[in-house]
């Protein structure tokens, strides 16, 4: 596959601030272990939650999420097509969740300065997978189960198993963008 | 007067949705195979390898190109020498959109108020766009439109003084905003005139032309030419991180337009330019 042919970090996620801060904006990765999706309504939510002191789907310490709405899974299959949704929608709630310990997310697009000064100050890194690549990246999630908010439906927060989930460093924590040429 | 029976148009419309959205076109898939040809850098090349790939896998497995199953709109074109039969044609492309979303495990993408926001469960209502056109044909097209293009889409009331140059830095303007935000390489579907409502369908059906072909009007032809050469020298390149395949396309429909007025619609669309078409 094409991305399997270039060298790749494997990383094993969760991560914690101080491994986030040594990724660099371009490093090319190759993701394993257990990510959360959230993307608009789901983050909307539990923002609500933590401003009534409620609990959240997952701890945030050390976590990491993956802005996805995935299609649902096919029989036989362990999820639908599950590629990235644009990140700034999530600018809003961003900078609160990486101060509560957030250290990963993965999505695709640009980020506001208010989400690149809060990664710079606590330690967190923006990743991005390629849009429009949904089909081939649910290859690479071999497990999924909804954890909370089912009535979202796509947007229900689901935890993800990734194996070899290829994945490009877009944002470093020192505010480093892929983007910037 | 030729009778149709609306089961029929449910029964398109449903298998219409999953085709759309597992199926990319094969001059989409052309184009891409194409210009990754053209690309010299690696990260590029290897985008556009991924593109193909998924493509190649969504119809291998029958998984959707990409997760956002889009909004479904509905093109309608009717002759108007049908009657339809069987009930209202409207809820039967309704039932349709609701069948294929399930049945084709699509994701369901709709909510049923702008601002309450409660998903509807299966992806309906559609966008239906009507026609009525000569004849006693019911051509169908159903085109699931993502929202990560259609945000960065734009509308630009120009005034006629600004001409030319405004129309087209109406349109630069939206694609060196929308950066890496649409999922470059864009298919661009674009309206010219009419009123605001006007630019803004025939920007949406503009995306319905297949890639490669141009517009029939001399000098707009040659403004879809420019304008791609342009956008494609802007670097933004597929997945925004540089390359020479920012658009695919440049698509322009043009509409007469008021004396005091120049509108200009801007439907920014991704590779996964979905559509399928059945004629009844």
């Amino acid at each position: 596959m094409s991305q399997d042919t270039v060298s790749r970090k494997i990383i094993s996620l969760p991560i914690t601030r101080q491994e986030a801060r040594e990724l660099r904006a371009g490093d090319l990765l190759f993701l394993r272990g257990t990510i959360y999706t959230a993307r608009d309504a789901a983050h909307k939510r539990m923002t609500e939650a933590i401003e009534k002191e409620e609990p959240l789907p997952f701890s945030l310490e050390n976590s990491s999420v993956y802005y996805a709405g995935p299609c649902p899974a096919r029989p036989g299959f362990v999820i639908g097509s599950a590629g990235p949704t644009t990140s700034y929608r999530m600018d809003a709630y961003a900078p609160k969740l990486i101060s509560l310990g957030q250290t990963v997310m993965l999505g695709k697009g640009l980020r506001s300065p208010l989400v690149i000064d809060a990664m710079k100050e606590y330690g967190a890194v923006y990743l991005g997978a390629t849009g429009g690549a949904g089909a081939l990246l649910s290859q690479r999630i071999t497990a999924c189960e909804v954890i909370a908010y089912p009535d979202l439906g796509a947007e229900a927060v689901r935890k993800l198993e990734l194996f070899d989930f290829p994945a490009v460093v877009l944002i470093d924590s020192l505010g480093t963008s892929l983007y910037d040429r | 007067m030729r009778e149709i029976e609306v089961d029929i148009v449910e029964n398109s419309v449903a298998v219409l949705c999953i085709e759309s959205n597992t199926v990319l076109g094969a001059d989409i898939e052309n184009r891409l195979g194409l210009m990754r040809d053209l690309e010299a850098a690696e990260r590029p090349r290897a985008i556009l390898d991924e593109l193909l790939e998924n493509a190649a896998i969504a119809r291998a497995k029958g998984l959707p190109i990409c997760q956002d199953t889009g909004m479904a709109v509905v093109y309608m074109q009717i002759g108007q020498d049908v009657h339809f039969r069987g009930g209202l044609v409207e809820e039967a492309i309704n039932r349709g959109v609701s069948r294929g979303y399930r049945e084709g495990y699509l994701r369901a993408s709709v909510v049923s108020d702008p601002l309450l926001r409660i998903n509807t469960g299966d992806n309906t209502p559609a966008v239906i766009l009507w026609d009525i056109v000569p004849g006693d044909h019911v051509d169908i097209t159903v085109a699931p439109k993502g929202f990560g293009s259609e945000n960065m889409s734009s509308l630009t009331m120009l005034t006629p003084s600004q001409g030319v140059e405004g129309v087209r830095e109406a349109i630069l303007s939206t694609v060196r905003r929308a950066g890496p935000n649409p999922c470059p390489p864009v298919i661009l579907g674009i309206g010219i005139g009419g009123t605001m409502d006007m630019a803004a369908r025939i920007a949406k059906l503009a995306l319905l032309r297949p890639v490669g072909e141009k517009s029939p009007v001399g000098h707009i032809a040659v403004l879809e030419d420019e304008l791609l050469e342009e956008i494609n020298k802007m670097d933004i390149g597929p997945a925004g991180l540089g390359g020479k395949t920012t658009a695919l396309a440049v698509h322009i429909n043009t509409y007469p337009t008021h004396i005091a007025g120049l509108p200009v619609a801007v439907n920014m669309s991704c590779h996964a330019t979905r559509h399928a078409h059945i004629r009844l």
